[in-house]
């Protein structure tokens, strides 16, 4: 499809919106909520083409504490209500952190890093999730936390976008002018690497698994002080497992020693695993500056939300709503 | 001071770089220690193409001498193949060496240690080997031309601190004359100042640092325990009694 040129109609400030992966599509629909002309492009043939398809998309602004700042945590406690009332599918139903018999330390380390949690036992976890009975005697709890699926929720921004009377162009080569634009925002991520001196892409690796013999309800968080991983319930039995974190700018294929740690990490969490079908493995970069935090910058008028790390689902809504004042001059 | 491979660094603390939240923290945790030296590792698939440039570019603004290491190889090989990369990466001849050989323990495989030391330091290293604190793998260690010995506390990043005092106590009164660096295991501060107590020259701290909850605040503890410990081995510390000793004098008070 070719870039279109003509501006959505209507009275408010005209925005492009470059990079359709989940910070340009958060920024987008929450322009137009506010009456903007939104124009989105997108390099690639479909939304998400980035980091934002390999995405765990847990929305856990409490288990991320364990290894984030306060102001993660802080930032993110509305992301929750905001993909709740924009996208369908996202699920309110905790999170459960465990670990296998002899790294069970790893739960109270966890447990002294966030909050909003409760330590439950055997009877409690096998409530929560049958198919864990038996299997672990004591878990942290995060019922305050949810998920959603990264994938479905791009498509239903895109779909709210156009809604709202905004365009998205695919297929459109990197570095457009500003084309009669009030506004540019630049959501291209890693693609964004040689405009941003202090950026950098931390390496991860997933992997898609089916499992019709497990029934996973939220996200499990498997502690390990070497290979902790997270397995994210989609539907039809499909598992989300993730993701290392590599300091490295190597897209290139996953490597056997990662699938190796991570396939072991989940078979240990149920010995079913075992039967899965690997769909998908993928590789991706996360965009990062150097305190991990994403942010809102401004040249003019040019407006850059980037530097999501692995909290692109989790802080997007906010930074979205930071450009936005920006462009309305709140 | 101690000379490592005749440099004198400006302190004792050597901090390695893996598992900070972010590159800042680490900056700021590296600043706050006072380090001597920074280590990095060089994930193979990092430096391949040399897609870790970002990263280590942030290391070297640290402006802090860097100790590259082999972390993860297994082999004698890997180990070598890392040591070349980093060599060219970081610009040093530098190396810590680590080649493990169980992997429950992360213990170091003494014989492809030694092994790789010689091949290392005949190509111009200067090698920085992790091992056991066993006596007879560092005299090979040293006849394979390592000036520099860094037994471990305990095993990397589990934080028993010094899991075998006898066997350090005897390797620092074995070889009294050589740089001894106490890596891994340290959980901490305490387990450090007692590492400097012992007369070890330096520690290596990563795990107990980065993954405290405040890093920076640790690093400035373990900086504060590290000089303790120096200033305490060098002030003699009294011997160890079974019997009390009082320490207010006692002529004229009737003994029972």
């Amino acid at each position: 499809m070719a870039a279109q040129t003509a501006l959505p109609t209507g009275s408010g400030p005209s925005v492009l919106v470059r990079g359709a992966g989940v910070s340009g599509l958060t920024a987008a629909v929450t322009l137009a909520e506010r009456g903007a002309r939104v124009h989105v492009h997108e390099s690639g043939p479909r939304v998400g083409s980035g980091a934002s398809w390999k995405a765990g998309g847990m929305l856990a602004p409490w288990c991320e504490a364990e290894s984030a700042t306060p102001e993660v945590t802080g930032q993110s406690l509305s992301s929750l209500d905001w993909w709740d009332a924009h996208v369908p599918g996202v699920v309110r139903n905790g999170t459960l952190v465990l670990a296998p018999a002899r790294d069970v330390g790893e739960i109270a380390r966890f447990g002294r890093r966030t909050a909003h949690f409760t330590t439950i036992g055997e009877g409690e976890i096998a409530a929560l999730e049958p198919d864990l009975a038996d299997r672990f005697s004591r878990a942290l709890f995060f019922a305050g936390e949810g998920h959603v699926d990264p994938r479905r929720a791009l498509v239903a921004l895109a779909d709210r976008l156009v809604a709202l009377g905004g365009k998205i162009s695919f297929n459109v080569p990197a570095g457009q002018a500003m084309d009669g634009h009030d506004w540019v925002l630049d959501c291209t991520g890693i693609a964004a690497r040689s405009q941003m001196a202090d950026m950098r892409g931390v390496r991860g690796e997933m992997l898609l698994l089916r499992c019709p013999d497990v029934g996973l309800r939220r996200p499990v968080r498997m502690l390990h002080p070497r290979i902790p991983i997270y397995i994210v319930p989609r539907a039809d039995h499909v598992y989300m497992v993730g993701a290392t974190m590599i300091e490295s700018e190597n897209a290139g294929p996953m490597t056997l020693r990662s699938m190796v740690e991570m396939l072991g990490a989940v078979y240990a969490l149920h010995p079913a695993f075992g039967e899965a079908e690997i769909l998908e493995t993928g590789t991706g970069l996360r965009p990062s500056y150097p305190d991990n935090m994403p942010a809102v910058r401004r040249d003019g008028r040019h407006i850059h939300i980037n530097g999501m790390y692995r909290h692109g689902f989790l802080l997007s809504p906010v930074r979205a709503a930071e450009a936005a004042d920006i462009v309305f001059g709140a | 001071m101690t000379l490592f491979y005749g440099t004198a660094l400006t302190s004792r603390l050597m901090l390695g770089t893996a598992q900070y939240p972010s590159p800042e923290i680490l900056s700021d945790a590296v600043r706050r220690a006072g380090a001597g030296v920074v280590t990095v590792s060089l994930r193979r698939e990092a430096a391949g193409s040399r897609a870790g440039e970002a990263f280590w570019n942030l290391i070297r603004e640290l402006d802090v001498p860097v100790l590259p290491n082999t972390a993860g190889c297994h082999t004698v090989r890997e180990a070598v193949t890392t040591a070349q990369m980093a060599r060219e990466v970081f610009g040093t001849d530098w190396i810590k060496l680590e080649v493990i050989g169980e992997s429950d323990t992360l213990q170091p495989d003494m014989f492809a240690l030694v092994e790789a030391a010689r091949i290392l330091v005949e190509d111009g290293f200067r090698v920085f080997p992790y091992m056991t604190e066993d006596l007879v793998g560092a005299e090979r260690l040293l006849r394979a031309g390592c000036e520099v010995l860094m037994p471990w506390g305990a095993p990397i990043g589990s934080g028993k601190g010094l899991n075998n005092l006898f066997g350090l106590r005897a390797l620092r009164a074995h070889f009294p004359d050589v740089p001894m660096v106490v890596d891994a295991g340290i959980g901490v501060p305490s387990h450090a100042a007692q590492a400097m107590e012992l007369g070890y020259d330096a520690v290596l701290i990563n795990t107990a640092v980065a993954k405290a909850g405040n890093p920076a605040e640790m690093a400035r503890a373990f900086a504060l325990a590290v000089e303790a410990g120096r200033m305490a081995y060098v002030a003699d510390p009294m011997e160890e009694r079974d019997m009390a000793v009082p320490s207010t004098p006692v002529i004229g008070q009737a003994v029972l």
